[in-house]
């Protein structure tokens, strides 16, 4: 029965390895799907590549149905998995925020030490901006407090807010997700760019 | 493949995967070796060690990044890609590449931390555990990116 280390069948530290060694698979998995190019990246918001986008889509498909799969067999206790909590407006703000970032910059905080990993100096700028921001966050954390804690909503799963069952909303998921893979083929035949 | 990296993540230690989490402890390190007074007194230092035991390095998330660099390192090699070189679109220079990138790191870090996590803890994670925080940031990060693309065209295109 999983999670393997919530259940004590590996120890704390023996998770630290595992942690270590899906981090390999992350890194390689990113650097190899191309998510160590800010171009690639960036290419899926002027539509000329959308790589990007299906791979993060395609990723958070197959682990849904995997966890739903692995605890309809029983191998894995879906209530003592750590669900993101719910703040509302620091989930809109801070998205917000680093949406803005990420077309400015070109990256996100995982992709760009995958870039970093492979000699992109443009990913180490990220990098260093990125320690800046996390400690002006930290030092004016007064400041932001009262909006990082407004509107808890606890760990609300999104189809209850939706009102639709777990499998009802895995399935509309899926078939969202194929229509953005249409749209993602249609923009690349309709913004086509050759080399970047 | 990086959905089943990520399922292997939530079997074995029971969470999604995540990047800026391991900058955060990297901060709090440092802070506390620099100015040890300085984390007693203020208020996020003191809300991280209430919510953390232990040494901040010693976390899932920093190994997990370790883990990355090496794994991008990997397949970088493999596919002879490993280079120094600033990306940057022709028509921009890599100066200005560069001051772009530590602006868009600057407004990632502070929102990632404002949201809780960052595309792949609060976006990608959230997703597959199927959090509605998750959902509502994902939103957020490609809306307000794909609304402010085109007014930042010339820095890609």
């Amino acid at each position: 029965m999983g999670p393997l280390t919530v259940y004590e069948i590996i120890s704390a530290n023996t998770n630290l390895v595992f942690a270590f060694i899906i981090g390999i698979g992350f890194g390689f998995v990113l650097e190899n799907s191309g998510f160590s190019s800010s171009r690639k990246l960036a290419g899926m918001f002027y539509g000329y590549d959308t790589t990007v986008l299906k791979v993060f889509f395609t990723a958070a498909i197959t682990a849904m149905v995997g966890t739903l799969i692995f605890a309809l067999f029983g191998w894995l206790d879906l209530s003592v998995i750590y669900i993101n909590p719910t703040y509302l407006w620091s989930a809109i703000l801070g998205g917000a925020v680093m949406g803005a970032g990420f077309i400015l910059g070109g990256f996100c905080p995982g992709t760009a030490f995958c870039a970093l990993s492979i000699g992109k100096l443009d990913a180490l700028a990220f990098i260093g901006g990125l320690f800046i921001g996390v400690f002006l966050f930290a030092e004016a954390y007064p400041v932001f407090e009262g909006i990082y804690k407004a509107e808890f909503m606890g760990a609300p799963f999104v189809y209850d807010a939706l009102g639709m069952s777990r499998g009802v909303f895995a399935a509309l998921l899926i078939i969202a997700a194929f229509g953005m893979f249409w749209l993602g083929e249609w923009s690349e035949r309709k913004f086509p760019r050759d080399e970047y | 493949m990086l959905g089943l990296v990520l399922l292997a993540a939530i079997y074995t230690a029971g969470r999604g995967l995540g990047a800026s989490g391991a900058v955060k402890s990297v901060i709090v390190t440092g802070v506390e070796a620099v100015a040890p007074s300085h984390v007693e007194n203020t208020p996020f230092y003191k809300e991280y060690f209430t919510s953390h035991s232990g040494n901040p390095m010693k976390s899932w998330l920093v190994f997990e990044m370790l883990g990355l660099v090496v794994g991008g390192f990997i397949s970088g090699a493999m596919a002879g890609r490993l280079k120094f070189k600033v990306e940057h679109s022709p028509k921009i220079t890599s100066r200005k590449r560069i001051m772009f990138a530590v602006l868009g790191g600057i407004f990632f870090g502070l929102g990632s931390q404002l949201g809780r996590g960052c595309t792949s803890g609060a976006a990608l994670s959230g997703m597959a555990v199927l959090s509605l925080g998750g959902f509502i940031t994902m939103i957020f990060i490609f809306g307000t990116a794909f609304s402010l693309a085109y007014f930042v065209r010339k820095l890609w295109i």
